[in-house]
């Protein structure tokens, strides 16, 4: 099913230029989503998740935030070159971000029903009863009783909060969803729910979702590929199978060494030794070497070519080639 | 309102880092080197002009003189060098200021802290004790003081270190409330340190930030007050060159001679300056998140 | 919010008091007898005591004060020692003149601060950016008497657009209300700035340019109630400024306001009409603030929960 990819990334890079230094925040990102897809964005705190979620919806801060190269497609439009009312006219209804933090993510002044209806109101010819109306439906689909749309954020638990902004990014129907650590501020049983939701509500309308988070058990259960990011690049892509049964790049093991073995409590984590790199000075060659347990000489010097298993598995480590990648990782996995 | 945390620093070097921060700042350091220039000024101005044969002797002679090489700001109805005379005002502006605001920020301070630390009854008492002072429109109260009492320079200090007592007290009070609960003022007081002890050496270091930032202000505020009290012939009293007073008694001559009011106004409002980019620039240094 | 507008109004009876109480403890611990200023350096002891006497001066000074309050319970504000008119009917003449003063200013102030604010944090680092800042800058650190002399020598005495003193017509509210007003101004516009600054980093204001909405609007319509909370503060305080402001512009204008008549009765010390000056700026600047925090709660909900 090749169909026209709703987003299409290629060769994104993104700097943030401040008095301290360049932080390299992308350093190449490639990434394409179909209709429908959902596609988890995978890697630890700052390796540039939300850059790059921002930067679909051209939101990356400027100053400092400058998109140095790069090109990205929405629905066949050039982002890159469409001019802010385009982008306006895109910007929640096209395409719509759920973002991390729900406790800040919505304006402490204003109601919650008049936050959602400005997306119809600025998206659709409407009244504002109607807007309201829909808005009031919602709510309901969220699972939030309409009649506390009248309500101010800080009146909303922090679930709570996180439906309403669910709500508001669903409301212009968007063909691509952007959902940024959706429930990582959330209480666990509660993450459970929201995102129990998120998925219904996806295959009810068919919204694809670019699903940004640092937790492997989201992706299992809701992304149907997967890119796993380190330092502003996508280290390995694949279906959810290829990357959770045919892992292949030591840092994508790392990641999953890192998670307890429920069924087997007795065997030790295996986080990753070291820390992310410093944006703004990167390690030459390959970004993971210095923490990588399987290091070789060529990997502080040459950045790692990408190497493909089959169409839409690949690395981006010297680890591989075309011949070693097929029968499997000379990682040995317990 | 800007709110001003206290920052906890945890790192050593606190002030060589804050100073680095304030060097980065451009115009933070021209406000410093102009306070730095005034400071200077005012202590060497009695070995620069003799007090009795050039600040206050009047020569008729040579009255309202525009601005020349001999006198470079010109000279007052009573033929005194009006730059002579405000590079020594700057030694009242500054005593005064700097006196009254020492006393303040040590009464206002230790009313502030005791009460914000140990809260209740304590507390209560002061506070509502601010409000009254606080409910008294600023320079008002410094005025009417300053006029109950009569104008000289003690009484001036009473007048404007009383009305800026209730500012420090609430400075202190909300920085020390913040930090009293922080953990490692818990943990003080978990090894067995007593009160007097957790104040002066956790409690206050760590409120220092928003009350340096506060006193830099307040020099300026209390500046503009000895020199608007003057103004209003109730603060320093001629022939004593305050820029206030010697402002004041140019508006008899603002036609035609309008460089007499000209000058000290201008030495006010580049002190004033001075100081306000100063205080920005430290609130900036001492807190980088409110940049 | 009823009872909470009443529990404020009767918090500002003790206060008043307390106002009043204070400022009664300084002038009688002040140097120089009523009696004798009032009748002049040639008047005979027999005649200041007698003064004195008709005056009540001669009890102590707390008995003297719980007759001045008891008074005022009844809304007697006294007599002048001077005039021998009731002090109420001396400070009423004079009402008009200073609330049309302050006023003006804090309209200058307010009508210009704002806009100022927001488009100097919207265009942060450019050109106007730091042009209105230096100008805010300047504003804070002209002294009003000076701003207000030079404002004279130029519009009124060369130009001769405006009066030079009096408060004939509105035009002679605008000089004094520009020099009173400038200081304000600039602070509220550096609060303004400050405070649209860091609201617009807030992740709200991300949230809101997401749903596809154009930047002016976030700004007026997301960015600014949030920010207003701030200058709001910065405008209740400017406004108690302004007040002990208009002392130092009415002197300059000759404006025949209540400024001009504290600092003449301090001076002659008519202690009831130093007293009632006072206390009608207290009044003022309490009933300010009162408004600022109702203000606060229309704009914040937040604080509107507190309040019921």
């Amino acid at each position: 099913m090749e169909n026209k990819p709703i987003l299409e990334i290629k060769n994104l890079v993104v700097e943030y230029r401040t008095d301290d230094g360049i932080v390299q925040a992308l350093n190449g990102l490639d990434l394409s989503i179909q209709p429908g897809e959902t596609h988890g964005l995978v890697g630890e705190t700052g390796a540039g998740k939300t850059t790059a979620g921002l930067g679909i919806l051209k939101l990356i801060p400027d100053p400092p935030g400058v998109v140095v190269d790069g090109e990205i497609y929405l629905d066949g439009k050039n982002v890159m070159v469409a001019s802010d009312k385009e982008m306006e006219s895109m910007r929640g209804y096209d395409v719509s971000m759920i973002f991390q933090d729900p406790m800040t993510s919505l304006n402490p002044v204003m109601t919650v029903e008049d936050q959602i209806a400005e997306v119809y109101e600025l998206h659709e010819d409407i009244s504002q009863a109607d807007s309201l109306k829909k808005t009031h439906e919602i709510l309901e689909l969220v699972g939030i009783p309409a009649e506390r749309g009248n309500e101010y954020p800080h009146q909303f638990s922090g679930g709570m909060k996180q439906r309403v902004v669910i709500a508001m990014a669903l409301a212009g129907n968007p063909k691509l969803l952007i959902a940024d650590e959706p429930t990582t501020a959330l209480d666990v049983t509660i993450q459970a729910q929201v995102l129990g939701m998120m998925k219904d509500l996806k295959d009810k309308y068919n919204t694809a979702m670019l699903m940004i988070t640092h937790d492997l058990g989201i992706v299992a259960e809701v992304c149907d590929k997967v890119s796993v990011i380190y330092a502003g690049r996508i280290v390995e892509q694949g279906n959810l199978v290829d990357i959770f049964d045919n892992t292949r790049h030591p840092y994508t093991e790392g990641l999953f060494n890192s998670l307890p073995n429920l069924a087997d409590r007795t065997q030790k984590l295996k986080p990753i030794k070291g820390l992310m790199p410093d944006p703004s000075n990167l390690p030459t060659g390959c970004p993971f070497h210095p923490r990588c347990d399987y290091v070789m000489e060529i990997c502080s010097k040459v950045k790692p070519p990408r190497v493909y298993r089959d169409g839409a598995h690949y690395v981006e480590c010297h680890l591989y080639n075309e011949e070693n990648i097929k029968k499997g990782g000379v990682i040995e996995r317990d | 309102m800007e709110k001003i945390k206290p920052k906890i620093y945890k790192k050593k070097g606190p002030i060589v880092e804050v100073f680095l921060r304030l060097a980065k700042n451009k115009t933070a350091i021209l406000g410093l080197i102009i306070v730095a220039i005034l400071i200077i000024a005012a202590l060497a101005a009695p070995f620069i002009f003799d007090y009795d044969d050039v600040i206050i002797k009047q020569n008729i002679s040579n009255r309202l003189q525009s601005p020349s090489k001999d006198n470079w700001f010109g000279t007052d109805d009573l033929g005194r060098d009006i730059f002579a005379r405000i590079v020594y005002g700057s030694r009242i502006s500054l005593r005064v200021s700097f006196t009254a605001v020492a006393i303040a920020l040590l009464i206002g301070g230790f009313l502030g802290a005791i009460g914000g630390y140990y809260g209740g009854m304590l507390d209560n008492i002061i506070m509502r004790f601010m409000d009254v002072f606080l409910a008294i429109p600023g320079t008002l109260f410094a005025i009417t003081i300053a006029a109950a009492l009569g104008n000289n320079i003690r009484n001036l200090i009473i007048a404007l270190s009383i009305s800026s007592i209730p500012g420090f007290a609430r400075i202190l009070r909300s920085s020390v409330i913040t930090v009293r609960d922080v953990e490692f003022i818990e943990a003080a007081r978990a090894i067995g340190a007593n009160d007097a002890r957790i104040i002066l050496n956790h409690v206050i270091p760590n409120s220092l930030a928003p009350v340096i930032v506060h006193t830099t202000l307040n020099v300026a505020t209390i500046i503009l007050t000895i020199a608007g009290l003057s103004f209003l012939g109730l603060g320093i009293a001629p022939p004593a060159p305050e820029w206030g007073s010697m402002l004041s008694s140019g508006r008899t001559y603002l036609i035609g001679h309008s460089y007499i009011t000209a000058f000290p106004g201008f030495a006010i409002m580049i002190t004033i300056l001075a100081l306000n980019l100063l205080g920005d620039g430290l609130r900036d240094a001492l807190d980088p998140r409110l940049k | 919010m009823w009872k909470y507008i009443l529990k404020r109004l009767l918090y500002l009876i003790p206060v008043l008091f307390g106002v009043t109480l204070l400022v009664f403890l300084i002038m009688s611990v002040a140097p120089g007898d009523p009696a004798k200023v009032i009748l002049g350096e040639q008047a005979t002891p027999e005649a200041i005591e007698q003064l004195r006497v008709e005056l009540g001066l001669d009890d102590p000074v707390l008995v003297q004060y719980m007759r001045y309050a008891t008074g005022l319970l009844k809304g007697d504000m006294g007599m002048s020692y001077k005039s021998k008119d009731p002090v109420a009917v001396e400070i009423v003449a004079r009402i008009p003149t200073t609330l049309k003063l302050t006023l003006s200013a804090t309209l200058i102030a307010v009508l210009v601060a704002i806009p100022l604010g927001i488009f100097a944090a919207v265009k942060q680092n450019t050109l106007f950016d730091g042009l209105s800042m230096f100008i805010a800058l300047l504003g804070i650190s002209i002294p009003i008497f000076w701003l207000g002399l030079m404002l004279l020598v130029l519009f009124s005495q060369r130009l001769g657009w405006f009066p030079s003193s009096g408060a004939a017509s509105w035009k002679s509210f605008i000089l004094p209300g520009v020099a009173l007003g400038f200081h304000s101004m600039a602070s509220i516009a550096r609060i303004t700035r400050s405070s649209m600054l860091e609201v617009i980093r807030q992740d709200y204001i991300r949230t809101a340019r997401s749903k596809g909405m154009p930047y002016r609007d976030v700004i007026t319509k997301h960015a600014l109630p949030n920010a207003l909370i701030p200058t709001i503060t910065v405008t209740g305080l400017q406004i108690g400024a302004l007040m002990a402001g208009s002392v130092l512009t009415e002197t300059v204008f000759s404006l025949p306001g209540i400024g001009r008549l504290i600092i003449n009765s301090i001076q002659g010390r008519d202690i009831p009409v130093v007293l009632g000056c006072i206390l009608v700026f207290t009044i003022g600047f309490s009933v300010v603030n009162l408004l600022v925090d109702l203000l606060y709660a229309y704009v914040d909900p937040r604080i509107k929960a507190q309040y019921t």
